[in-house]
């Protein structure tokens, strides 16, 4: 037998459930741009169609600093705090 | 009297005995094979025959088969206790065997001595009788040799020693052991485990990674960084597994751990440099001292391949983002199409050979301090050929033309850094009318690959560049605005590496530069 040391961080990953599905629409839905080229034309398109289908819905945008870095701590915090859904405008 | 570590070990019949104890207790650590442990053994065996019946009067043998032939040899009728995995020696911490502790309390030592000097084995005969109040063991010690010198412990045999010291409680070692069953190839489980960049790994034993840690003064437990995407923290003990996997010798460890600070800093931004479609990875440049001491090489060959250090210290610094930070291909790493400089990319600048100041000296640090600095490139090398070039200037425009070939020839005013590795032969071009230093070479550079920005919008030969759009808002005046490669000569970075022969330098070309992406980042590597 051979023994050998965990070259990782050895951190498992924690499995996270979905939040249960209501079915609706409804409260403050966020849309975060992550600074990515065109993700905001993408967003405005979306809030634009939201308000007209939604209008009960409330909206609200964030953006992060820059798409090359993980999103600030403080940012995350916020739209937790405000936000009943968000949609994220990954990728370009 | 001296505190001596506490044991559970079998003797021959199985029977368990253990120290501290209740009574008066001789130890003994013998090895077979050691002429000197021969002599011992028939004494021990007379103290045993004298003192056994009121104190413990045991032989603790370093091997199994030894404890047999002891046995038989020498008629012993003594414990002899089996310590051949060697743990109790290496608490103990002798150097020599025989050794012998007297403890008459039966937990500490009151006497202790290695080897054979037979007017130490004397006193401690007088000694024991002493405190046990009865006779001193009889024997003819005219027949004994006055002196003989001991053998090495074999608790001390080099690979056995780092064993050990991996298993001890006090060990450096806190990471998670992983048993391969023997039936298992260590190799192919590795590769099953997902810790390998696709080539074969060096199975991080403990004895490895201890020898490993040997490279550096630091703490094993002491965190460098958090390493992005996973955020794991990257120690020095995790830093050296994945150095060993790598195929690092000890003596490169501070290199890695360097480096490793660098591309962990904000500036830097690893998270982004290896998330990034466009595929960006670090380029290492080593500066200084250590260069020599660990024998890299900066001259023919230095981007390739045939050097340890150069590709076993990039390999370290991008195994330890995969497994300690955990951007995998597929996972976090997004690249389109990557590069081999995902496997590794370091080499050192020749100095010697250079006319400027070397690159560490050029960012702040002394000539003597050896460091390293991390650049995000996305391609490279990319040679840039000039076999005709015999003035300065001409050699310094062609470097210029070559570098006007980053990303895209049409793409000017780029605020984005390159790296130039000038060769030796272009370098004696630049320098033959005098010093060309590399202000002058960045300012030649930006004049040759000045463009009008009319060349840069997009048209039916290419779409890249400046829109259609945003040229029509522009008057014809402001189009034969004329604007160079990059957005300032600060951009361009230089060293000199590569054989006295071939007129053939390099560019490595960047990625995002500046805040929003990654800036270059220079880190001392710790003197040993």
């Amino acid at each position: 037998m051979t023994i050998i040391l965990d070259p990782t961080d050895e951190a498992d990953p924690v499995s996270r459930q979905i939040t249960p599905r209501s079915g609706q629409v409804s409260g403050v839905v966020g849309l975060m741009d992550i600074r990515k080229p065109r993700g905001d034309v993408l967003l405005d398109e979306l809030e634009r169609l939201l308000s007209e289908r939604m209008p009960a819905v409330e909206i609200r945008r964030y953006a992060k600093p820059t798409f090359t870095k993980p999103c600030p701590d403080d940012l995350r915090a916020q739209m937790k705090a405000e936000c009943d859904f968000v949609v994220e405008g990954l990728a370009d | 009297m001296t505190d001596i570590p506490g044991f559970e070990l079998k003797d021959l019949d199985g029977e368990t005995r253990a120290f501290p104890s209740s009574g008066p207790s001789l130890l003994v650590f013998v090895k077979e094979d050691c002429e000197t442990c021969n002599v011992a053994a028939p004494v021990v065996e007379a103290f045993f025959q004298a003192f056994g019946k009121a104190a413990n009067v045991w032989m603790i043998s370093q091997t199994s088969d030894g404890s047999l032939v002891l046995k038989d040899r020498h008629s012993l009728s003594l414990p002899i206790l089996d310590d051949a995995v060697l743990k109790t020696s290496f608490a103990f911490d002798f150097n020599i065997v025989p050794a012998l502790y007297w403890c008459p309390d039966g937990q500490s030592s009151d006497l202790m001595f290695e080897g054979f000097v037979k007017s130490e084995w004397q006193d401690v005969n007088e000694k024991i009788a002493a405190t046990l109040k009865a006779d001193a063991a009889a024997l003819d010690w005219d027949a004994l040799p006055d002196w003989r010198p001991g053998c090495g412990s074999k608790h001390l045999d080099p690979e056995i020693h780092d064993k050990l010291r991996a298993d001890a409680e006090d060990s450096p070692i806190r990471a998670r052991k992983i048993e391969v069953a023997s039936a298992d190839d260590v190799a192919e489980f590795m590769f099953d485990q997902g810790f390998s960049d696709g080539l074969p790994l060096v199975p991080p034993t403990p004895e490895r990674v201890l020898r490993m840690l040997g490279g550096t003064r630091r703490s094993s437990k002491e965190i460098v960084a958090e390493m992005p995407p996973n955020m794991g923290d990257a120690t020095i003990e995790k830093i050296a597994i994945n150095a060993v996997m790598a195929g690092c010798k000890p003596e490169y460890l501070p290199v890695v751990i360097a480096a490793i600070e660098a591309v962990c800093t904000d500036e830097f931004n690893i998270h982004g440099v290896m998330a990034t479609t466009m595929g960006a990875s670090p380029v290492l440049v080593v500066n200084g001292p250590i260069r020599d001491r660990i024998s890299m090489n900066s001259g023919l060959m230095a981007l390739g391949t045939g050097n340890r250090a150069n590709a076993t210290i990039g390999r370290a610094v991008r195994l330890a983002i995969r497994n300690i930070g955990g951007s995998k291909p597929g996972g976090t790493d997004r690249s389109t199409l990557g590069s081999p400089m995902k496997f590794t990319m370091c080499f050192a600048e020749w100095e010697e050979r250079s006319p400027w100041d070397p690159l560490h000296v050029e960012r702040g640090f002394e000539p003597g301090d050896s460091v390293v600095t991390a650049f995000a490139m996305t391609s490279g090398p990319s040679h840039i050929v000039d076999q005709e070039s015999r003035a300065p200037d001409e050699i310094a425009g062609t470097l210029g033309l070559g570098l006007e070939a980053m990303f895209l020839p049409k793409y000017h005013m780029m605020p984005v850094d390159a790296l130039l590795v000038v060769c030796p032969e272009h370098v004696d071009t630049l320098m033959r009318d005098g010093p060309y230093d590399k202000s002058r070479l960045r300012d030649r550079i930006q004049t040759v690959t000045t463009r009008p920005l009319r060349s840069m919008v997009a048209d039916d030969i290419s779409g890249a560049g400046m829109t259609r759009q945003a040229a029509a808002k522009l008057s014809d005046e402001q189009l034969d605005k004329c604007v160079p490669k990059f957005a300032s000569g600060d951009y361009i970075h230089m060293v000199v590496a590569g054989s006295d022969a071939g007129k053939f330098s390099s560019a490595f070309h960047g990625w995002v530069t500046g805040a929003m992406g990654s800036q270059s980042v220079s880190r001392k590597i710790e003197e040993t």
